[in-house]
């Protein structure tokens, strides 16, 4: 059966029954910004009793599906004040989905002070106090063995680390890997809302669920085999990605003058080969001993992304090691040696905060004088207190915004409060409109537009002008949202963006999964249903407009090399929403 | 004319990363990529000056141009 649950940290009381019927058929995305527009008061404090944090697997999880495995956390954000979905690799979801978990839900707010955990078995839901040894700064590696010791080493975990006990902006919710490493429900704060509830932990078991059931088996293998060629068959799905993992993307922004660099001062940088996705590739493969150069973040992974990241003896440093986090350390902040990035991508997982949010903030606090340039000891030093946290690290914890105020800047790169990443929208016009207008604030993920402007995938647009951008952005960003309800990794859209079979591939699986006949048109639709919903959400916290727009000081510092400013007109930025 | 040429992942299996060329004028990069013997096949993204260009398009003295195999990332 379709379980529904809820746990109600005020009273402590534990509510599963069926998935309420206007959530059938929804998964991922789709449930959980559903679910916090219906019942979260949208002007309620985020970290307050009324916020809600609910997480569901995607409809596709659980399955046999390739890449399948992503979990999907919502709640209102204490960074933004918006809507917020965050995506994530790990465990939760495939565990979920097997137990017939279509959601899980934390309300309320306990009266004391204590920090919980909430275990869900097979047996039901229970809650314990969470013993001392992963409170009060205990880091993230560390509680995972101590939680694998006590709950069993195959159970999935979610995780508030030391930034969430402490509802810092920036805390994410921190998920056991396959490996017993990290994987983040990355951006917006959603630890923080974990803390504020006083959960430091949830354990799922899925000793003795059943496999997820498949109304005709036959046609859904069918389907999986054709979508497993589409990825692998696609050269940056099935070998690109694993290589050289998203880090390849540094020569390439670079290159294209889009790589934000020195506070989003420059657009290029000549030390980019220090931190290069091949640089990454020939290092892992040079050290050898723990690194790994493809790995996937949850079971089922066959584009393997994600990488093992070992020091000059061999030694893990991290995984999950992404451009994004390179180039806001490398290029924005100015950190030239890629072992002390590597460190600090350690300490940032270990301690759970956003990895794109305390970078930006870090090269912001440089720009404003708290942080020198380039220094990688300091910051690994300040990443490293937010576990205490001292003033300077609480400060930078509150992410890019609010640093930039206490600097008195003006180039504060954010929209609705949340940091700019890897991509500078001046020189990348396609990815501008998305930071802009998706209801999540400034996040690449939500319309990847990237794809069609630089990597020529799915469509090419020329990235310096403003041709065909819009359509390209509300395009993205509606597919993205469909994609985010299935539980499928964002990653599969470069295998099936030029291969009409790998689409109707992945259509027909849910089809076959869930015994229906849903067509491209209604997938269109399930994204476009749920971006309405989330600007809904954002609409009723008092969001407008004029919320959707990019830092002022885009539209008058240009931006070398090719000197490029931000000019969309506020008309045209709204277009885009106009479906 | 003399132009410098990038090469990026797997291209760099070729040549160095980075070198000065010297070709007749206006050749175009198609004529780069033949002269380099590079799989044309495996060329998905090219910039010259850091602008998306194609294969026809033709080169200038001083040009950079920068090859790429497809990749992706996020
Ligand atoms: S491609 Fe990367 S992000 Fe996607 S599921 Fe695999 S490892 Fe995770």
């Amino acid at each position: 059966m379709e379980q529904f649950i809820r746990v109600d940290m005020t009273t402590q009381q534990v509510t599963s029954g069926p998935l309420p019927e206007k959530y059938v058929g929804l998964g991922g995305r789709a449930l959980t910004s559903n679910f916090v527009n219906d019942e979260v008061k949208p002007t309620c404090h985020a970290l307050g009793k009324n916020n809600k944090l609910i997480f569901a697997p995607g409809l596709l999880s659980g399955t046999s599906a390739p890449n399948s495995g992503r979990l999907s956390v919502g709640a209102k954000s204490p960074l933004t004040g918006t809507i917020k979905e965050c995506n994530t690799g790990g465990l939760f979801s495939q565990k979920m989905a097997k137990m017939g978990i279509k959601a899980f839900v934390v309300e309320g707010k306990p009266a004391d002070d204590k920090f919980y955990i909430i275990k869900i078995d097979m047996n039901g839901v229970s809650i314990e106090e969470a013993p001392e040894s992963i409170l009060g700064g205990c880091g993230n590696y560390e509680a995972i063995q101590i939680l694998n010791e006590k709950y069993g080493a195959k159970v999935g975990i979610a995780l508030a680390g030391p930034a969430g006990e402490h509802r810092l902006p920036s805390a994410n919710i921190s998920f056991k890997d396959p490996e017993s490493n990290i994987r983040s429900a990355g951006r917006g704060g959603l630890g923080a809302v974990m803390g504020s509830k006083n959960v430091k932990a949830i354990i799922i078991d899925d000793a003795g669920a059943k496999p997820v059931p498949v109304a005709d088996p036959e046609k859904f293998r069918a389907a999986a085999k054709i979508f497993a060629k589409a990825l692998l068959d696609h050269p940056v799905a099935g070998q690109g990605l694993a290589a050289y993992g998203t880090d390849v993307l540094v020569n390439i922004l670079n290159e294209a003058g889009g790589l934000p660099a020195h506070n989003f001062t420059a657009g290029r940088i000549d030390y980019n080969d220090n931190f290069s996705g091949e640089t990454m590739n020939a290092l892992i493969t040079e050290r050898g001993g723990d690194g790994k150069v493809s790995h996937g973040c949850h079971p089922g992974c066959i584009i393997r992304c994600s990488q093992w990241y070992p020091d000059k003896k061999g030694k893990y440093i991290t995984s999950g090691f992404e451009y994004e986090t390179v180039w806001g350390l490398g290029a924005d902040a100015g950190i030239k040696d890629f072992d002390a990035i590597a460190y600090i991508d350690r300490a940032m997982d270990d301690v759970g905060v956003d990895s794109i949010e305390i970078a930006v903030a870090v090269a912001t606090a440089m720009e404003g004088g708290l942080i020198p340039w380039g220094d990688g000891e300091a910051v690994l030093q300040i990443v490293k207190d937010m576990a205490k946290p001292t003033p300077l690290a609480r400060i930078i914890a509150g992410g890019c915004a609010i640093v930039g105020k206490l600097c008195g800047l003006y180039r504060v790169p954010v929209v609705k409060d949340q940091a700019i990443p890897a991509y500078d929208p001046r020189a990348v016009k396609g990815i501008g409109l998305t930071y802009a207008t998706t209801p999540m604030g400034a996040d690449h993920t939500a319309g990847y537009c990237i794809s069609g402007n630089i990597l020529k995938v799915g469509a090419d647009i020329d990235p310096l002008k403003k041709d065909g951008q819009i359509e390209y952005a509300r395009a993205m960003q509606i597919g993205t949202a469909a994609v985010d309800s299935t539980g499928m990794c964002l990653f599969v859209y470069f295998g099936i963006a030029d291969n009409p079979g790998g689409y109707q591939a992945l259509i027909d699986m849910i089809n076959a999964q869930y015994g229906i006949n849903l067509t491209a048109a209604d997938v269109d639709k399930l994204g476009e249903s749920v971006l309405k919903v989330e600007r809904d959400f954002n609409k009723r916290a008092g969001f407008t407009n004029a919320h959707d727009r990019l830092p002022e000081f885009m539209e008058y510092e240009p931006i070398e090399p090719h000197n490029v400013v931000w000019d969309f007109t506020p008309e045209e930025i709204d277009e885009v929403y106009n479906f | 004319m003399t132009i410098t040429v990038k090469l990026f992942a797997t291209l760099r299996a070729y040549h160095d990363k980075i070198f000065e060329l010297a070709m007749p004028e206006a050749s175009t990069v198609e004529a780069v990529v033949t002269h380099l013997e590079l799989p044309a096949n495996d060329i998905a993204i090219i910039m010259i000056n850091g602008r998306g260009a194609k294969m026809d398009a033709k080169l200038e003295e001083g040009d950079v141009l920068a090859l790429f195999p497809p990749v992706g990332g996020g």
